[in-house]
This record gives structure tokens, C-alpha cells and sequence, in this order.
């Protein structure tokens, strides 16, 4: 059975390469004077780099321009970045990290509608349209998942339902009585929702066709299992708060990489050690910038996210640039359970809590639900001849990872010298996913 | 008039109790009292032995992490209702028992039992008031 292919904005999205390319040369040309005019952290970087907005000319120009990185963002936190006044922003959304690492970023009404707009291709693409009931259980709220996702149901005209994360049952109930056809999640709440729906063999009562999955990594095999278990096709969606939320990229009917909305986002790869950008088809750590935002607008900002870019013909008929899955990251982040972890933090509070910093975390995927285990050397500092005192030591230090990450981490306390002390990098984190 | 108690840190997996007690062994350690609380990650082994000093040292030069806390250690008759006699005067007198264990002497028809409490100050006073029998570390070697 060959669905049709359906677009939010086929004139967009089917572009030829030429109109794709006079959008881009315009849209930077303009961008980076916007930026160079009122954002002087912009203006002081290009600065020092003995650049002015008359040497962006086209995108042939970009490469002149210097990468952002998250410590840029952080540094510049909250209104550094701000290119428009507070006035005329709307919202902002802000990224899984915690107080050391949180960005915030800003939309302009228009911002958010783009970003919409963005969404609604993603969920086109997934073949939704106005009669679809499209059930969101990303998480709503600072995370750019729910709201997200939510923008681009609207967009289309679908019945949203806002269920947001959380509350198995709910959800399933719904699902059921209401006729949710398209379902936004994580992968592995998407799986999760998939096992329970099995268990309590309520498959013949669901009405799903579509999912847009994505905040996370996931393989192709955890794809096909949630494909066969609800009787769907699942689609890939990529984004990042920084840039907009997700829709950056997504999947079409072909499932052989996310189409970039390059009409709002010019991509690049970089080699992540030089800084050089690297020919299509090369792997490579993946560049945003973003030229159509008004209120936070990054140019060059460093994913640190591993790809592959590729122009090849798209069956779909689609003419922007796709991106492979995320391969893998140019830093030590972790994503877990769709946050972002960095084993920074968690060092951060084993050292509050008088801990030694000779540690090792642990990511496994168990059922495909993610897990996080902080393995911690005993010290005679820690240790005590009480249980209820070692215990309420432990649930101290449970509940300073869960302030830091968002997330529950759990706790084992070993023997000392136990972690592996290696000769030159500590092996500070074991990832037994095999995600890429 | 209280004796050391060696608390050890062991992992809870299969055979670190037995390297522990290799170590004993391999330095002629011979343990008086002992005692495992124990978790599903880890365990606290309790250890009472007449000479904690070179205990102390052999733990340390093995990695292991280890606590000093003195307990009571407290002689009943070996019969029916000893122990509950100085769980009740230790409880009219609201002293609340953090642990305890047992061990006994079958020659000499004594127990001993181990008590490990907020104030031993407090509790000393108040089972010497009732007379009953407390051993001391010099003494422990009698036992």
C-alpha cells in the first residue's frame, strides 16, 4: 500500500535547490546584520575576528563567521543573546540542562509560528493531515517537545491532545476512546506505551497509524519493534531548544534521514577537532544557523551532534538537505531518558556531598526504558557504622542528582579502588545502550 | 567501659565476604563477635576482636574502609529472659538500641551481647545501677 505524500507547504518544501539557495543568501546576509546591530556579544565576537556584516554575502561567506558553542550560551545567559526587545517576545522554552548548563531561549510570535510551521512539514510528512488526532506526549512546559509538537497539530488543523508525559493509563485510555491516530513522544515511551498496550492486549482497540519520535536516540531495530508492536510507521524528528525545538529536521515516507528546513536553518559539518567544514557525505559534527529567527538567533552554533549530510533525490519529492541519525556526540554529553546529562554535573554534586571524584556512570537500556546508575567510591569520611545513617547519606546524594539532572540516577556505593584508574583518560562513562 | 567494634564496608557481590575473612586468616586475626547488616548494593560487617589496633592496620594497608565505634558489651546468664530483662531496663530508661548482636560462651554459661546505643554513658549507668555485668577491651581476651 503506497500512501500519498502530503506537504505543508509544497512550494517549500519542494523547492528547487537554486530558490532554496536565493532563500538562504538573502535570509543570512540579513540575519547577520541583524545580530551585528543588536546583539553586541555578536558584534564583539565578529569583532574580534576582523569581521563586519558586509563581509557575509552569501552563504559562500558563512564560513568567515566564528562558531557559537554552548559555553558561549551559557556565558551569555539569560539576555546576552537576545536579539529583540523583551517586549516583543512571547514565550520562552528552555533546554533539559539544570542551573549550570539551562539555556533559555526567546520567540518573537512570528518565531513561534516558523517553528510551527516547521512542525506541521513533520507531521505532514508522517501523512497527517486535518482529519488526524494527534496525541502529544512529550512533555509540555519548559521542554520544547509538547509545545512543539503541539504548534504543528494546530498548524494543520488535526484534534490535538495534550496529554503531555506521564500517566500510562491516561494515556492508553485515550488513545482508545478518543481515536488517536498520530502519536509525538520519546522512542522509548513510545515503546513503553507499546509493551503495555500488548500486555493488556488492547492493540485491535487503538487507531494509530503514525509516530514522530524523537528527543532521543534510537536504533533502527527499536524501531522496527515499535513499528510491528502498534501497527505504525515511526518517524524520526530532530531539533534542539537552542536552535528552535523539534522540527529542525524530520523524516519523510522513505525513512532514510530527516529532512532539514533549510528555508530557516543552514546546515553544516564540521570537523569537530579543526573547526573545517567538511564536504556532503562526510561525517562530521553538525552547524546550525538559523535565519529566520528574530529573538535568538545563533549562526554557526556547534551541535556537537555527529552526522552526515546528503543532497541526494528524496523519493518524497522533497528538495531539502537530509541529515543520518545523530552518530554519536563531539562532547562527553549524555541523553538520557530525553535529557541531557553531563558527567560534569554529576562530579559537581558528588563533590558538594563530600564524595571522591573517582566515579563512573553507568547508561544501560532496560526494557527499552533508560537507566542511569552513579557508581561512587566509599570513603571513611561516608562511612558509618549505622545503617540508617549510610541510607540517609545515599537518599541525600539520590536526591542532589535528581536536583542537578532532572532525572533519577541510582546510587551504588562500592569498595575503594574499585573504579578503573586508567593511564591516560578516566573512563568516566560506560554506555552499554550501543544507541549508534 | 565499653569495647571497639571494627565496622567494615564490603560490597555486596558474590565472594568479597570470603576475601575479607582471607585476610583474617592470612594475619591470624581471630574474630570475638560478628555481625552483617546488609543492603542489596552493600553491607556493614560488625566485628569485635581482642586486639582492634592491629585489626585496624591490616584493614588499612588492604583498602579497606573501615569505622571505630565503641559499644557496649554486656554479660547475661545464658537462659530464657536475660536478655529481656536488660531490653527493659534499657527501655524504661529511653535508651533507644541503634544494633545489636549476640554471641556466647558455652564453658562459662554466659552470653554476651552487644549493644549499640545513642549515650553509652547513660547506659552504662543505668545497667551498672541494676548490677548487671559490662565488659570492658582489657577484658575481652577472658571471654
Amino acid at each position: 500500500m503506497k500512501s500519498m505524500e502530503h506537504y505543508y507547504q509544497p512550494e517549500i518544501e519542494c523547492a528547487s535547490r537554486e530558490q532554496i539557495k536565493a532563500w538562504q543568501d538573502e535570509r543570512l546576509v540579513k540575519q547577520v546584520r541583524h545580530v551585528y546591530d543588536s546583539v553586541p556579544y555578536y558584534r564583539k565576537m565578529m569583532e574580534e575576528k576582523g569581521i563586519t556584516p558586509e563581509d557575509i554575502r552569501s552563504t559562500e561567506d558563512l564560513h568567515k563567521l566564528p562558531f557559537l558553542t554552548k559555553e558561549d550560551l551559557r556565558k551569555a545567559y539569560p539576555y546576552g543573546l537576545l536579539a529583540k526587545p523583551l517586549s516583543d517576545c512571547v514565550r520562552i522554552q528552555s533546554t533539559s540542562g539544570t542551573t549550570g548548563r539551562r539555556v533559555v531561549a526567546f520567540y518573537t510570535q512570528h518565531d513561534v509560528d516558523l517553528w510551527d510551521e516547521c512542525c506541521a512539514r513533520a507531521i505532514m510528512a508522517a501523512g497527517g493531515t486535518k482529519e488526524d488526532v494527534v496525541h502529544v506526549s512529550y512533555g509540555y512546559g519548559l521542554f520544547t517537545g509538547g509545545p512543539g509538537l503541539n504548534g504543528g497539530s494546530h498548524k494543520v488543523g488535526c484534534l490535538t491532545l495534550p496529554m503531555s508525559s506521564g500517566n500510562t493509563d491516561r494515556q492508553i485510555q485515550f488513545m482508545c476512546d478518543l481515536g488517536s491516530t498520530i502519536l509525538c513522544c520519546t522512542p522509548s515511551y513510545a515503546a513503553y506505551l507499546a509493551e503495555n498496550i500488548h500486555e493488556r492486549g488492547l492493540q485491535d482497540q487503538i487507531k494509530l497509524k503514525a509516530g514522530i519520535f524523537g528527543a532521543e536516540a534510537w536504533t533502527e531495530e527499536m524501531r522496527q519493534d515499535i513499528q510491528e508492536k502498534l501497527g505504525i510507521k515511526a518517524y524520526d524528528i530532530y531539533g534542539l531548544t537552542e536552535i528552535s525545538g523539534p522540527g529542525v529536521a524530520f523524516e519523510c515516507s522513505e525513512q532514510t534521514g530527516m529532512h532539514i528546513n533549510e528555508d530557516h536553518f543552514i546546515a553544516e559539518v564540521i570537523n569537530p577537532v579543526t573547526g573545517e567544514v567538511l564536504p556532503e557525505g562526510e561525517k562530521g559534527e553538525l552547524v546550525f544557523t538559523s535565519i529566520t529567527k528574530e529573538a535568538f538567533p545563533l549562526l554557526r552554533y556547534r551541535t556537537r551532534d555527529i552526522c552526515v549530510l546528503t543532497r541526494e533525490k528524496c523519493s518524497c519529492g522533497r528538495t531539502h538537505v537530509k541529515m543520518s541519525k545523530p552518530m554519536g556526540r563531539s562532547d562527553d554529553m549524555l541523553i538520557v531518558k530525553g535529557v541531557n546529562v553531563f558527567p560534569s554535573q554529576i562530579e559537581t554534586v558528588l563533590l558538594n556531598k563530600g564524595y571522591p571524584a573517582n566515579y563512573q556512570i553507568i547508561v544501560d537500556r532496560v526494557k527499552n526504558s533508560d537507566q542511569i546508575e552513579v557508581q561512587v567510591e566509599m570513603t571513611p569520611e561516608m562511612f558509618s557504622d549505622s545503617m540508617g545513617k549510610m541510607d540517609q547519606r545515599e537518599n541525600e546524594l539520590v536526591n542532589a542528582l535528581k536536583a542537578m539532572l532532572g532525572i533519577y540516577a541510582k546510587v551504588r556505593l562500592v569498595a575503594p579502588k574499585t573504579i578503573a584508574r586508567s593511564e591516560g583518560k578516566a573512563v568516566r562513562v560506560v554506555d552499554k545502550r550501543k544507541l549508534y | 567501659m565499653t569495647v571497639k567494634q571494627i565496622s567494615v564496608f564490603v560490597e555486596n557481590t558474590a565472594g568479597k565476604l570470603a576475601e575479607f575473612t582471607e585476610v583474617l586468616c592470612k594475619h591470624n586475626i581471630n574474630m570475638r563477635a560478628l555481625s552483617l547488616a546488609d543492603t542489596r548494593d552493600f553491607g556493614i560487617l560488625r566485628l569485635i576482636v581482642d586486639d582492634s589496633y592491629t585489626t585496624a592496620c591490616v584493614l588499612k594497608e588492604e583498602n579497606y574502609v573501615f569505622s571505630i565505634t565503641k559499644v557496649l558489651a554486656v554479660a547475661i546468664p545464658d537462659e530464657p529472659g536475660s536478655l529481656n530483662k536488660i531490653l527493659g531496663i534499657l527501655g524504661k530508661n529511653g535508651i533507644n538500641i541503634e544494633y545489636t548482636y549476640a554471641f556466647n560462651h558455652k564453658s562459662q554459661g554466659m552470653a554476651y551481647m552487644i549493644f549499640r546505643v545513642e549515650d553509652n554513658e547513660k547506659a552504662i549507668e543505668v545497667l551498672n545501677k541494676e548490677g548487671i555485668k559490662i565488659i570492658d577491651q582489657d577484658h575481652l581476651h577472658e571471654i
